[in-house]
């Protein structure tokens, strides 16, 4: 069942269409990417989420409902871009935006405990966020985030300004909620932690959503029978070899240690190529080139920027 | 707890907390009680005893020139040689040396010998009790009597009454009241100025940290907006309040320690000017004169007591009220579209404008409480605040009262809701040169 259905949300500006038709679901309890170049309607999507602002067209549910405003309290979001009142106190102000989102004073005093001690930083309490780092500050941005125990979680770019080690921590925190039954929408440009972390994703370009769908389905299914081979031998003989019907991309050799990648073009399968390899070569390793979410991603928003600026001039 | 609430809360703890606006707190009536205390002290200033020794060869003045509490004279019989000469065995602080020829030309200056400069307050007194014994040794030697002078100097007493078309009349008030008004125009222009900058540098702080990013998927930005708005008008309200126990608190202080005894000398003054006139004669005109500029004031302080203060103070929170939640959401607006200090300028002058224009009218009105400017200046929202509570001390029909708050009323709660659109916009846009025409272009988004 789906946390968060957005269905057929269209947004315009003045001068621009920042969403056109984009629907998306979320399955409860999963790690949801949102991906798409700067300037592609990201940002709308959330703020449209966060009812910030509202769709000219098309509807959203949160847990099958209709989103309304009290659903505030179940939405957490971390902005990309995002600030702390710096003449304010860290307790003070930490508890300030828990009660923002409508906790009682008492429990967000007995939240925000728990929290500072997890995150070792139960001696900043007093002071002012002026006085503490940067990689402090997200600390804190992340904890009122997430200090409401909301379902649903939104997180846009919250690894920017983190050394590797609170970055670990955070990733942490965050498969954590996971488990305990927060559904995330993760919007970011680091297409590592994406294959990491995401169990589903979406990719957004031109106000369009033009790709969604499992991590693991979208890079089996952008598969283009690509292959990296490692062997032990002649290389003419291999490639005398390939009579199977391939194409080599790339070669680099260490002797006659030869690692070769190849694109299979005719209809064999790679069984069949590589019993005609075997004849000529020792073989060390044979495997399956996935794209990476970060080459489809490139893919993806290539081929479309093609096809855009072709319609431009049919136009 | 209410959400507004809460952001009414927060800005109005963060700012009362803060230094600044303790030291303005106690700085503002620390400052006007000084400035009194100053005024008085200075006006009792240099007033060390002298002892004045009189060498007087005209024998116009001999014996004849009043002591006052801080110059005394004395006669001895010594020469301007002598006198000098032992200057310092003595305890003379001053000689005064009058010329034989003193009484027949201004040519032939008094000299006065000093071991220290003596003040202004000394020699001012010495030229006037010289230049008064002259006078009337002079009437004496034409055989004229001093109160024949008195007499034919009489001041007229012009009294402004205005005549309604029903047929009432009304005494109208005197400068001091049409002065209090200005006063209270003059301060509402202060504050609204003041505290409308500080919503906007607030809201632009706010925009500029990116904190709005996050308090945006709470709250309502109308409720952010007008939390704030109210948030900094309660620290308004404080800091007066404090401002006027403390200015009442301290100049109660000075004044009952430095004024008690200018009182109670006026006092006595007037008294002995009733024994005067009912002796019919005086030798004291000088005197007198000083007498009737004191009776003058506590005539116009008794004019004060006319005035309808309470209905003034309530005026003045009622506009100030108005004025500020009326500008401040246009100060807001301004602070939410634009992203750095250094843009303010050209959005903040055509705020302040009316502002400065209702300022400037209350001048003109100050002189012509019912001419065409007042009656309009006080209708408008945009200067009704200022000019307004000038002419209020001068007595306002009600239905002219009630019609300039509703419009004020009225006024705020439209430019809240304009402002309220632009904000709304604003605070979530960046990078963006803003112009007045986009900012409009604004009001008609949909949310």
């Amino acid at each position: 069942m789906s946390l968060l259905s957005v269905q057929n949300v269209t947004k315009r500006y003045a001068t621009h269409v920042a969403l056109k038709n984009v629907s998306i679901d979320v399955p409860e309890q999963s790690i949801f990417g949102l991906l798409g170049p700067n300037g592609a309607g990201k940002t709308s999507l959330i703020r449209i989420i966060n009812q910030i602002t509202g769709p000219d067209e098309g509807e959203i549910f949160l847990n099958g409902k209709k989103l309304a405003p009290d659903d505030v309290a179940n939405i957490g979001y971390l902005p990309e871009e995002r600030g702390l009142y710096k003449k304010m106190k860290v307790g003070e102000q930490a508890l300030y935006f828990a009660r923002l989102k409508g906790m009682s004073k008492a429990d967000a005093m007995s939240e925000l405990k728990i929290w500072f001690e997890k995150f070792e930083m139960v001696s900043w309490w007093n002071k002012k966020i002026e006085e503490l780092s940067k990689g402090m500050q997200q600390k804190i941005q992340f904890i009122v985030t997430v200090i409401h125990k909301p379902k649903l979680l939104i997180l846009d770019e919250p690894f920017s300004g983190f050394d590797p080690i609170n970055a670990n921590l955070i990733k942490n925190e965050i498969l954590e909620l996971r488990k305990q039954g927060t559904t995330v929408i993760f919007s970011t440009h680091n297409m590592g932690s994406v294959e990491e972390l995401c169990d589903n994703i979406a990719l957004i370009n031109k106000s369009e959503k033009i790709l969604d769908g499992s991590v693991k389905e979208i890079r089996k299914s952008h598969r283009s029978n690509i292959y990296d081979i490692n062997f032990k031998g002649n290389l003419m003989g291999f490639t005398n070899a390939m009579w199977t019907g391939g194409e080599l991309l790339e070669k680099s050799s260490d002797g006659d240690l030869h690692d070769i990648r190849i694109k299979m073009t005719g209809t064999h399968k790679p069984n069949e190529l590589l019993q005609a390899v075997m004849q000529v070569a020792e073989i060390n390793s044979f495997k399956e080139v996935i794209p990476s979410m970060n080459d489809i991603f490139i893919a993806k928003v290539n081929s479309q920027q093609v096809i855009g600026t072709q319609s431009n001039f049919t136009e | 707890m209410n959400k507004t609430l809460l952001i009414i809360w927060r800005e109005y703890f963060e700012r009362i907390r803060k230094k600044s606006f303790l030291i303005m707190s106690v700085l503002g009536p620390v400052l006007v009680a000084g400035g009194f205390a100053l005024m008085i002290w200075l006006g009792n200033a240099d007033k060390t005893e002298q002892k004045v020794l009189v060498i007087d060869e005209s024998m116009a003045f001999y014996k004849n020139m009043p002591d006052n509490d801080f110059v005394r004279f004395y006669y001895p019989d010594i020469k301007l040689p002598q006198a000098t000469k032992d200057f310092y065995k003595t305890d003379y602080t001053c000689i005064l040396y009058i010329p034989y020829s003193v009484a027949q030309s201004s040519n032939s200056p008094v000299k006065l010998f000093y071991k220290k400069t003596p003040g202004f307050a000394v020699t001012q007194y010495l030229r006037d009790v010289m230049e008064r014994k002259l006078y009337e040794f002079k009437l004496a030697a034409n055989n004229i009597d001093p109160s024949v002078i008195k007499n034919a100097r009489q001041s007229i007493q012009l009294i402004n009454e205005k005549i309604y078309e029903n047929g009432d009349s009304k005494e109208s008030k005197t400068d001091a009241i049409s002065i209090i008004g200005f006063g209270c125009g003059f301060l509402i222009f202060f504050f609204l100025t003041i505290y409308g900058a500080q919503v906007m540098r607030s809201v632009m702080e706010e925009k500029t940290s990116r904190v709005v990013e996050i308090i945006i998927s709470s709250v309502r930005p109308f409720q952010l907006m007008i939390g704030k708005i109210i948030g900094i008008a309660l620290v308004g309200i404080t800091q007066f309040l404090i401002w006027i126990v403390l200015s009442t608190i301290l100049t109660t202080a000075v004044s009952t320690t430095l004024l008690k005894k200018i009182t109670a000398d006026a006092n006595t003054q007037k008294a002995q000017q009733e024994v005067v006139y009912k002796q019919g004669s005086s030798t004291n005109l000088k005197e007198l004169q000083k007498t009737d500029s004191r009776l003058e004031a506590i005539a116009m302080i008794n004019d004060l007591k006319g005035v309808d203060f309470t209905a003034i103070i309530i005026c003045f929170f009622l506009y100030f009220l108005g004025g500020y939640l009326f500008y401040s959401a246009l100060f807001a607006a301004v602070g939410s579209a634009i992203d750095s200090e250094s843009d303010t300028q050209q959005f903040i002058m055509p705020i302040t404008l009316p502002l400065i224009i209702g300022y400037m009218m209350s001048i003109s009105v100050m002189q012509n409480p019912e001419g065409n400017i007042a009656f309009w200046g006080s209708m408008i929202p945009f200067t009704s605040p200022i000019v307004m509570l000038v002419r209020l001390p001068q007595g306002v029909p009600l239905w002219q009262l009630i019609t300039s708050l509703s419009l004020l009323i009225g006024g705020f709660v439209f430019t809240t809701w304009v402002a309220g659109r632009i904000y709304r916009t604003g605070i979530l846009m960046y990078g963006k040169k803003v112009s007045w025409k986009e900012m409009i272009k604004w009001i008609s988004y949909k949310a």
